[in-house]
């Protein structure tokens, strides 16, 4: 084939990022990402902070007083709410990527529905559940604490 | 269902030119067509090539959405043109682009190379241990109609395109098999008539096969076909795993149907023609 110029389309990170006409799934795969790759972060933080120990009680109350922060607060119930998020939606995802929930193959008739519709009982199932564990640990973190 | 009332107006497009006689990166232009219900895009299309600016290079064949050759990214999303209408999609403006994740060869042309290379590395086709019977058949493969209901959905695919450029896991891993060619690889293992897993499954379980799809669903969302190429992925890694588990079921290959004994032809139908292979 004769050669030719062509122009690179590739979208990158947008193709995770980028919204407009796209289903919930979608959100949920990029957002799943986000917290995947925050946990992470928060991981090698934790592992930082917590090896303080190793050069006395002082230098880790130093960091344990830095923690008591509003700011660090917040930080603290994102992770929490990153892990509940992320902790459910893959529950649903290991369900799916085992073949569980997306039903079987049937003759496509207009108007389409496919496996989307089929896990979306499970999907909504799990988000309520993350989103009262979320709630309760709001509470807890906010509410009891102080 | 009540039918939504269109009125004829005029939508502004918004086209992605790129001309790589010319141009280094596409630009936006403009046109103005008076569009009237049931106006598809393909046709909108085919009015600014001939009433505005004949040099519109755009990619399409059956008009009816079968080809799959007239995928574009219209308002964002990847549809074909040929099946979209305008006024569904716009109230004032059309936003017409190549599809992404493939490089523009010129204007609205996608270079679908990619899709047609990672189809061919799954084996698209009957793979049987026995070749002498595939090449020169003694009777037919038997197949229950529940067994080609198992992959008659994932046949309908037209390799227009639309899964993959709608796919975020290829937008940052071009290597990944995709939406297109990891459904027909499941569609080829579910067949009875064919004994190629073994062979499938060094392709399609590797590192950019079926187990880098996260299920963003968007490949299903888009079909103009109702293929649903992320069930067959999931479906795919089901039987991946199930084989890596040792736990497979291990199902006989269809059975070879040979002429009936015993009976006889029913003269006013015609024999069939001869082999051409």
């Amino acid at each position: 084939m004769a050669e030719h110029k062509s122009y690179s389309n590739k979208i990158g990170l947008w193709g995770w990022l980028g919204g407009g006409r796209w289903g919930f799934e979608r959100y949920l795969y990029t957002l799943h990402r986000i917290t995947g790759l925050g946990m992470l972060l928060y991981f090698c933080l934790h592992i930082f902070v917590t090896s303080s120990r190793v050069f006395g009680l002082d230098a880790w109350e130093k960091w344990m007083g830095t923690f008591e922060s509003p700011l660090f607060m917040v930080g603290e119930f994102l992770v929490f709410v990153a892990f509940a998020f992320h902790a459910l939606n893959g529950i649903r995802l290991i369900l799916i990527e085992l073949g569980f929930s997306v039903g079987k193959a049937e003759e496509p008739v207009y108007p389409y529905k496919s496996s989307l519709n089929v896990q979306r009982p499970l999907m909504v199932v799990l988000m309520i559940v993350a989103a009262v564990l979320v709630a309760a640990g709001g509470y807890d973190l906010f509410a009891l604490s102080h | 269902m009540t039918k939504k009332v269109q009125k004829e107006t005029d939508i502004t497009f918004y086209i992605r030119r790129y001309n790589p006689e010319k141009d280094d990166k596409p630009h936006w232009q403009k046109f103005t067509v008076h569009v009237e219900p049931g106006m598809t895009v393909l046709d909108g299309l085919h009015n600014i090539k001939e009433t505005q600016d004949g040099t519109l290079s755009l990619r399409y064949s059956c008009r009816m959405g079968v080809c799959g050759s007239c995928g574009m990214l219209l308002n964002g999303r990847p549809s074909l043109a040929c099946n979209t209408q305008i006024l569904d999609i716009a109230k004032k403006v059309l936003t017409v682009a190549s599809l992404p994740n493939f490089d523009i060869v010129k204007d609205l042309v996608p270079d679908l190379t990619p899709l047609f290379e990672k189809h061919i590395s799954i084996h698209p086709h009957i793979l049987r241990g026995d070749s002498g019977e595939m090449l020169n058949p003694t009777g037919e493969f038997y197949q229950s109609p529940d067994e080609l209901t198992g992959y008659l959905q994932f046949t309908y695919c037209i390799k227009c395109g639309l899964c993959m450029s709608a796919c975020p896991t290829i937008a940052t891993d071009p290597e990944y098999l995709g939406p297109q060619a990891l459904p027909q690889s499941y569609r080829y293992s579910k067949d009875t008539r064919d004994d190629g897993f073994n062979q499938r499954k060094k392709i399609v379980g590797d590192t950019h096969g079926a187990f880098r799809c996260h299920y963003a669903g968007e490949c299903s969302n888009v079909c103009p076909k109702g293929v649903d190429p992320a069930r067959a992925i999931q479906l795919m890694k089901r039987q991946l795993v199930w084989d890596y588990l040792k736990l497979r079921r291990r199902r006989a290959k269809s059975p070879i149907l040979g002429k009936p004994e015993g009976v006889e032809r029913i003269p006013e139908i015609p024999e069939p023609p001869p082999f051409t292979v």
